[in-house]
Order: C-alpha cells, then sequence, then structure tokens
C-alpha cells in the first residue's frame, strides 16, 4: 500500500507536469481562450481574434504538484502490517 | 470670356475638391482595428486586447497636420485571456463597462509634424476618455495614408484607407481605477499599442 502510494504519488506528479508542458508550458495564469494572430497584408495590421482553448496555468501545476506531493507524504503515515506468523 | 470664367470656377472646384479633408471611418469591415493592452506587475503580468474600434478622423492628404478625430473603443469588448480576470476587469471594482461602454481619444490637434511620402509621424493632442474621466493628452501617432487600397481589401469598394499606429502609456489611477490598490498585482502604468485602420469612399 505505502509503496503504490509512492509510486502513484510520483506517477501523478509526471502527468502533472507533462501535462501542463504539453498544453503550452504557461506560465502565467489559466487561460480560456487564446489569440490568434492574422496578418492584414493591406494595412499591415494584425488581427486579433480569440479562440476557445483551455491552457492550464501555474496554479494548476502547482495544485496538482501539491496534491501528489500530499499523496506522498501520505504514505509515511500508513503503518506496515506485522504478519502475525513472524515471531520477529 | 464666359469659356475663361468656366475654366477657372471648374479648375477652383477640382482644386477643392482635391484639398478636401476625407472623413475616414475606423469602423473596419474587417474588423483588424485592435488595442492591446500590457500591464507588468512586479507579481503579475497582464496582457489583453479590445477590438470593437469604431470613430472617425478627418485627413486632408494636402495638409497631415490638420488631422483631426475621435476614435472610440467599446470597452465591453476588452479581453483577457482568463475569463474570471475578464469579469473583474469589466466590473464596476474595475473598468465598470455597464456604466462606462466607451473609451474614446478625440484628437484636436497635431504638434511635430513630420510627414515623409505617405507616412505622417506627429504628436496628436486631444482628451482621453476614460471611466468617465477625462484627461488631456498628447500622444505619438503615425499615418499611413494608402491611396486606392480600400479595393485591395475590400472587393467592389473603390477608396483610400488611412492606418493610425500609437504606442503610449497611461495611469489608471489618473483615471479612477482602484487608484493605489493591488500594484503589485495590477500596475498603475499601461501600456496601450494601437493599430487602427479607417476607410474613405472615393467621391466622399
Amino acid at each position: 500500500m505505502k509503496k503504490a502510494l509512492r509510486i502513484g504519488s510520483i506517477l501523478l506528479a509526471i502527468i502533472v507536469v507533462a501535462v501542463w508542458a504539453g498544453m503550452g508550458a504557461n506560465r502565467g495564469w489559466t487561460k480560456h481562450s487564446v489569440e490568434v494572430r492574422t496578418l492584414d497584408e493591406v494595412t499591415g495590421i494584425e488581427a486579433i481574434e480569440h479562440k476557445k482553448q483551455f491552457v492550464p496555468g501555474i496554479e494548476m501545476l502547482g495544485a496538482g504538484l501539491l496534491f501528489s506531493l500530499l499523496l506522498f507524504g501520505g504514505s509515511f503515515l500508513i503503518r506496515t502490517k506485522i504478519s502475525k506468523n513472524n515471531p520477529t | 470670356m464666359k469659356n475663361q470664367l468656366n475654366y477657372i470656377l471648374a479648375l477652383g472646384l477640382a482644386v477643392s475638391a482635391f484639398a478636401a479633408p476625407q472623413t475616414f471611418d475606423f469602423k473596419d469591415p474587417k474588423g483588424v482595428n485592435n488595442v492591446v493592452f500590457n500591464l507588468d506587475a512586479p507579481l503579475e503580468a497582464i496582457t489583453g486586447s479590445a477590438s470593437g474600434v469604431s470613430g472617425t478622423v478627418q485627413f486632408d492628404v494636402a495638409n497631415p497636420g490638420a488631422t483631426k478625430g475621435k476614435i472610440v473603443v467599446a470597452s465591453s469588448s476588452m479581453h483577457v485571456g482568463n475569463s474570471m480576470m475578464k469579469e473583474h476587469l469589466h466590473s464596476d471594482k474595475w473598468i465598470d463597462v455597464a456604466k462606462y461602454p466607451e473609451i474614446t481619444f478625440e484628437a484636436k490637434e497635431l504638434k511635430n509634424v513630420k510627414t515623409e511620402k505617405d507616412v505622417t509621424s506627429a504628436d496628436a493632442v486631444g482628451t482621453f476618455t476614460l471611466k468617465g474621466v477625462s484627461k488631456e493628452m498628447t500622444i505619438p501617432v503615425k499615418i499611413t495614408y494608402l491611396k486606392d487600397k480600400l479595393g485591395a481589401r475590400m472587393p467592389n469598394m473603390k477608396g483610400d484607407l488611412l492606418v493610425i499606429r500609437s504606442n503610449f502609456k497611461i495611469k489608471r489611477s489618473d483615471f479612477n481605477i482602484m487608484p493605489g490598490q493591488a500594484e503589485d498585482k495590477v500596475s498603475n502604468e499601461i501600456d496601450l499599442t494601437l493599430s487602427l485602420a479607417g476607410y474613405a469612399l472615393a467621391g466622399k
């Protein structure tokens, strides 16, 4: 149980970092839309449009890593069951 | 004699027609116009844009220094990537878009005018109004006149384009936007970048 929790927490931390990095490694707050810029060749102005897209921010990364850290820390609170058959 | 008089009259009309300032409409049918705002506070950087631009500018190609006009930005068109942040931005604590639907700059005169071919650089003196507070400001502008280029953007339409670019800073405290509050997260200084295109139909 202890071991499973520790492995699980490490896996969770890896997944959290991978998802955050894979979705843009946004170092700001979570975004719910992203800018799409298109150049108007006649005027030279970049038109800005907003596309709905979820981009996790650092608070999501922090929350995920904190949760995995808590799971890892929690594993130390689980006592190892001592087998009755074990004479020591 | 009569013919000569008619000729002079026609010439005068033609000259005055060329000299007359054109009115450019900045409600761009293609919707490219935008104002980008940047706030760089010690704890947080905020970037957003507004696209609800309208207004008119009178521009005389023979006298660019006489340019006047008013640019209006719909405050409800201000957008930031985080939806909660956008809600706060639009709320009565910050911009209060319900009560103050427009942000405007009305240019009264141009100073330090320098024109090279179709490009005019100048300092526009006018009134900037945000959240109901008006302030006299001088902002640098770059005006590019694109003769007969409307058709290149809008087929079936003939006319000229006027592109206005500007970059300047304002302080939110000057416009009663939460003065002195949360400056570690929301910078007092706001950097504004305007990229605007207006059009004037031929013969108008």
